[in-house]
């Protein structure tokens, strides 16, 4: 339809509100409490336009663009004079109470409210009165609180409260004296709190941890990056500045995160800078300063040349890095860093998706669900952003049918949540020992992994009749699995989420059986697996065996193992570990971080973090992306993995001369060698990319180098390192002045828009895809007419062993193993590892909370802590917390009182 | 003052409930608290919010977020006699503001404070719905209207013999 704006005319959307349709338009109208994932309430009426009856109508009436639905032929005036003096009066207001204190707030230049401030022309501050001032609260290590600057736009907890589900923060009092806050000082407990910082268009909620290491964004060195602490891949905007990496900020990504990120994804970046980062390589024995390249090169000729070559694979390394270590060791001699268990189940998963007659589930397609089954997945733990994604399908739902009924549009939130109330859409959390997302469900069970399979299992033969039944299945269940496949027939899209988190195959299995039974008719479900690591998925699709499977090789003694960023101890148990390295004469580490493994290495090279690396990773549902460094690290020796294995490469055929292979060279020869990986070097911008002959620069034309940090050396701002061979990106503030291509902008910005929401300016209309978006780049393929082949192995009920408990991992939503523990303020965050157990196996072994107690095979004692849904005969155990153990996920094991 | 509602308040705390239906007796949370107030001391503490969350089953941020909003529930002691004088327009015009700065020096407080015996609180409120009898105030559960500097000396007078003969 087409609508006038100041008497010009633009095509706009159905369905959409006039201030979408004026900023999708790219017509500049200020506003605060509208934001594209949390709708319209009107409440800060910065957004006020004139309506127009006619052509004729002069007069017009004055209304809130965000609460004003577009109609065909409508005619709005945004330059018009009464409507751009009610918006600048409504600033003045605004700002009479706020405090005007940018040069020290953590929010300037990039702060909404100076944008919007600027963009409605109040420039005069003519009220001369006291300020009203409040006390700040202590909301914990990873949010500042500054409750003077706020203008009352509500959008922190309709953030908080309503997308998220957090109960801890809320709005007290009323008229001038709103407070946002929480009851009482204390640490904000929902783990989506870092969005706050970014929801809140002022500087009362900043990032704490940017405060330690404080640079405005505009001197900030950015690039185009991905998250590495979970297989979700949310895509961050990562900052440097002198060698340090400040701070991390999302991404806009229409198909993953959208608008937000998990606090382990926006606040674990600060293993960069840790001092525990692996910078000199390492020759044992040797002075690490005496170590030069040639050196280090010349003792790797060597050790390369030793017959019993093997690489050990990272699930945390990118897919460049992996495979350069695959050509150099040989397809054969390649494994996989992790368990034997963690690469059987993904390798189901891969077979499954592979199979292609699933869809697999972006963050997008879940979030859109009209149902969600969640089979035995810890997704909160797993994969926070995807149980945020479960949510908002739930609550989404239950909106678009109130909606519906009254032909509400979808942005008037606060009029559809009124007609919601409490209702939610449909969603099962079946899981081990619950989760925060079971207030949520309308059907919640905890069960041990093979009766949630069974379960699974029964409601896909209660959708398909030709699938079989349980036998001797209690009542309780049936009744469940009637419930459960009741919901999903009535749904057009509904959505089963699954994974390793329970370390059991037939519960992947009966998640597929359960989706492909819905498909068999017509194809409406799709399905998501969680995976434990950022590149999980990629690492399973080079297929290689675990690293657990080098023992059944007859030689495998003297071994000369290469082990790609990866701590083995951390993946297998302490035992299984340390039989591998006794059997390796020679161990050659590449990380970036020292750990157990790197303790055992004679050579250790070290490689680049995310952060200073260029690299693809798939993520759990086989979207291949792209992230490029960020900085070029001051130590040199620290290089990307695939560099290392390059020049390895080179070494060990002698070939003294050869050059390494570029990473689209190494990219190309991935998709010969594994046409599984067709395609995936679409994901980049090629090196070769830029527009006009310019490069993309990494930093704003703004960029001031007025810090004088190294004055003391040169006045002037030292040059950034920059990169060798060509890239399309550049470290400084030259090279292309305009807008970049949207899917690799390494920062947003649009002239008067500092802040991240400059993003609608990159965006086809807001909240939607961004212009030339260009598609994902997706391993598996769906197969429309392919008949599904079912499993049908439904397990038997699970039995409780005498003295022997089934060991599972009790992961952690802040914790992504070591990594996201460098970071101080989430590290002060974790709890205390422990070992959970059912009331009555707490009886029966005579413990109580807090007991300690030693689980066989393991070396420590840990506390115990009683759950009083637990099934009996399960004990789960701390994993990815610092300094916790590995254990045989899925096995059995003794338990001892201390 | 330990915070628990006698018998005959947990009774009134019990019919408000019932007014509403099963699992929805947040509902209650408004007349609860005007019972709360009135049950203690006449301003809700902390500890009276947490009371009253604990009985609704609720957080007691729900609570806070509630009786923080509304200018009628007392979120600081209160005197025994509490002066709620009108100063919307009409009131204004009728000379409110004079009866609020007369009692203000009469009793050696400012609007919000109470006098240091604890007797008596001046607070300023919105329109009370008692236009036509303007200059007016709320005390307890009354209205006393047309007010005068006599007037005002007179309910002081009043109040202090109440309070002498109720002790």
């Amino acid at each position: 339809m087409t609508i006038y704006i100041d008497n010009k005319p633009y095509e706009a959307k159905a369905g959409k509100n006039l201030l979408e349709a004026c900023l999708a338009a790219g017509i500049n109208l200020p506003y605060f409490c509208w934001h594209p994932s949390l709708g319209s309430v009107g409440a800060c009426r910065q957004c006020a336009v004139k309506v127009f009856k006619d052509e004729k109508d002069t007069q017009g009436r004055l209304v809130m663009s965000c609460m004003e639905g577009v109609r065909d032929g409508v005619r709005i005036g945004v330059e018009e004079a009464t409507a751009k003096a009610f918006r600048e009066q409504v600033i003045e207001w605004m700002m009479t109470n706020h405090p005007h204190d940018c040069p020290v707030c953590d929010e300037g230049g990039s702060c909404h409210l100076q944008d919007m401030t600027v963009m409605t022309g109040h420039d005069y501050r003519r009220y001369h009165y006291k300020k009203r001032t409040y006390k700040n609260q202590y909301l914990g290590p990873l949010i500042n609180h500054e409750m003077n600057r706020c203008i009352q736009c509500y959008r922190c907890v309709r953030y908080y409260h309503d997308y998220a589900g957090g109960d801890d923060l809320n709005v007290f009092a009323a008229h001038n004296h709103v407070y946002f806050g929480r009851d009482k000082d204390g640490v904000l407990q929902s783990p989506f709190s870092g969005n706050l910082a970014e929801v809140c268009p002022t500087g009362v909620f900043t990032d704490k941890t940017l405060k330690e290491h404080y640079t405005r964004k505009w001197d900030l060195t950015m690039a185009p990056s991905v998250c590495t602490h979970c297989s979700v891949g949310c895509n961050i905007t990562a900052g440097e500045r002198y060698g340090k990496l400040r701070c991390v900020v999302n991404r806009y990504n229409e198909e993953v995160n959208g608008y937000f990120l998990c606090d382990r994804g926006r606040f674990g970046y600060e293993f960069v800078n840790s001092e525990n980062r692996v910078t000199q390589p390492l020759i044992r024995g040797r002075m690490s300063e005496a170590v030069s390249e040639e050196e280090l090169m010349h003792e790797l000729s060597v050790l390369l040349s030793q017959q019993k070559l093997v690489g050990i694979g990272s699930a945390r390394a990118s897919l460049e890095s992996n495979f350069a270590l695959r050509q150099l060791v040989g397809a054969g001699n390649f494994y996989a860093g992790i368990s034997e268990t963690e690469a059987y189940l993904t390798r189901l998963i891969v077979q499954v998706m592979q199979e292609g007659t699933l869809h697999s589930a972006s963050l997008k397609d879940i979030e859109q669900a009209d149902a969600v089954i969640v089979l035995g997945e810890d997704v909160w733990n797993t994969a926070p952003m995807m149980a945020l994604a479960v949510r908002q399908a739930a609550m989404k739902t239950a909106a678009n049918n109130a909606a519906a009924q009254l032909s509400l549009p979808a942005w008037h939130d606060a009029a559809i949540k009124e007609l919601v109330q409490t209702d939610k859409g449909f969603l099962a959390n079946i899981t081990v020992a619950g989760s925060p997302i079971d207030n949520i469900a309308q059907v919640t069970v905890h069960a041990v992994p093979d009766d949630i399979a069974r379960l699974g299992f029964a409601v896909a033969h209660e959708l398909s009749n030709t699938l079989p039944a349980l036998a001797n299945a209690d009542e309780k269940l049936l009744q469940t699995a009637r419930q459960i496949a009741a919901a999903l027939q009535q749904s057009k899209h509904p959505v089963i989420v699954s994974g390793l988190s329970c370390v059991n195959s037939a519960v992947i299995r009966a998640a597929f059986d359960i989706a492909a039974a819905l498909n068999n008719t017509h194809w409406k479900a799709s399905v998501a697996y969680v995976l434990p690591e950022c590149n999980s998925m990629g690492l399973a699709l080079m297929q290689a065996p675990s690293a657990e499977r080098i023992f059944d090789s007859s030689n495998a003694n003297d071994m000369t193992a290469l082990i790609l960023e990866n701590d083995l101890y951390r993946y297998l148990p302490q035992a299984t570990a340390d039989a591998f390295f006794s059997r390796c004469s020679n161990v050659i580490a590449l990380d970036s971080i020292h750990n157990n493994t790197t303790e055992k290495a004679q050579v250790l090279i070290p490689a680049a973090t995310f952060a200073e690396a260029d690299g693809s990773m798939v993520n759990y549902e086989g979207r291949t992306q792209h992230y490029y460094k960020v900085f070029i690290p001051k130590e040199g020796h620290i290089k990307e993995s695939f560099h290392w294995l390059n020049s390895m490469r080179i070494a060990k055929n002698n070939r003294s001369n050869g050059h390494g292979l570029s990473l689209d060279e190494l990219l190309h020869e991935a998709e010969i060698e594994m046409p599984v990986f067709e395609g995936v070097h679409d994901a980049m911008l090629s090196p070769h990319y830029s527009i006009h002959g310019e490069h993309i620069p990494r930093e704003p034309h703004r960029y001031s180098g007025r810090t004088a940090m190294y004055a003391n050396l040169n006045v002037s701002e030292q040059k950034p390192l920059q990169e060798e061979g060509e890239s399309a990106f550049g470290f400084t503030m030259e090279g292309f002045k305009g807008q970049p291509p949207a899917d690799a902008a390494p920062f947003f910005w649009s002239p008067g828009w500092n802040s991240g929401q400059s993003v609608t300016k990159y965006q086809q209309e807001p909240g939607g895809a961004f212009k030339g978006h260009i598609p994902a780049v997706q391993l598996f393929h769906d197969k429309v007419d392919k008949a599904p082949v079912f499993f049908k192995d439904i397990p038997e009920a699970f039995v409780a062993r005498k003295q022997k408990w089934l060991v599972l991992p009790q992961y952690h939503v802040l914790a992504s193993g070591e990594l996201s523990s460098y970071t101080k303020a989430l590290a002060s965050l974790l709890p205390e590892a422990c070992v959970v157990l059912s009331e009555t196996d707490a009886a029966l072994l005579g413990v109580r909370d807090g007991d300690k107690i030693r689980v066989h095979p393991g070396t420590t004692a840990l506390p115990v802590k009683v759950h009083l849904s637990l099934a009996n005969g399960v004990v789960l155990i701390s994993a990815g917390l610092p300094g916790t153990e590995v254990y045989n996920w899925g096995d059995w094991v003794k338990i001892e009182k201390e | 003052m330990s915070v628990q509602f006698n018998e005959k308040q947990l009774t009134e705390f019990n019919r408000l409930v019932a007014r509403y239906p099963e699992g929805k007796q947040k509902s209650a949370l408004l007349p609860v608290l005007h019972l709360a107030q009135e049950s203690f001391g006449g301003w809700l503490s902390a500890e009276s919010m947490d009371y009253v969350a604990e009985l609704l089953r609720i957080e007691p941020i729900e609570v806070y977020e509630v009786a923080t909003f509304y200018s009628m529930y007392n979120l600081q002691p209160v005197g025994k006699y509490l002066f709620e004088v009108c100063q919307t327009g009409p009131c204004m015009l009728r000379g409110s503001d004079d009866i609020i700065a007369y009692i203000g020096e009469k009793l050696n407080i400012k609007p919000g404070q109470t006098t240091e015996d604890g007797m008596f609180t001046l607070k300023t409120v919105e329109c009370l719905g008692a236009c036509g009898y303007a200059p007016m105030m709320q005390l307890g559960k009354h209205y006393r209207e047309h007010l005068t500097k006599e007037k005002v000396d007179a309910i002081i007078e009043e109040c202090r013999n109440n309070a002498a003969v109720n002790n």
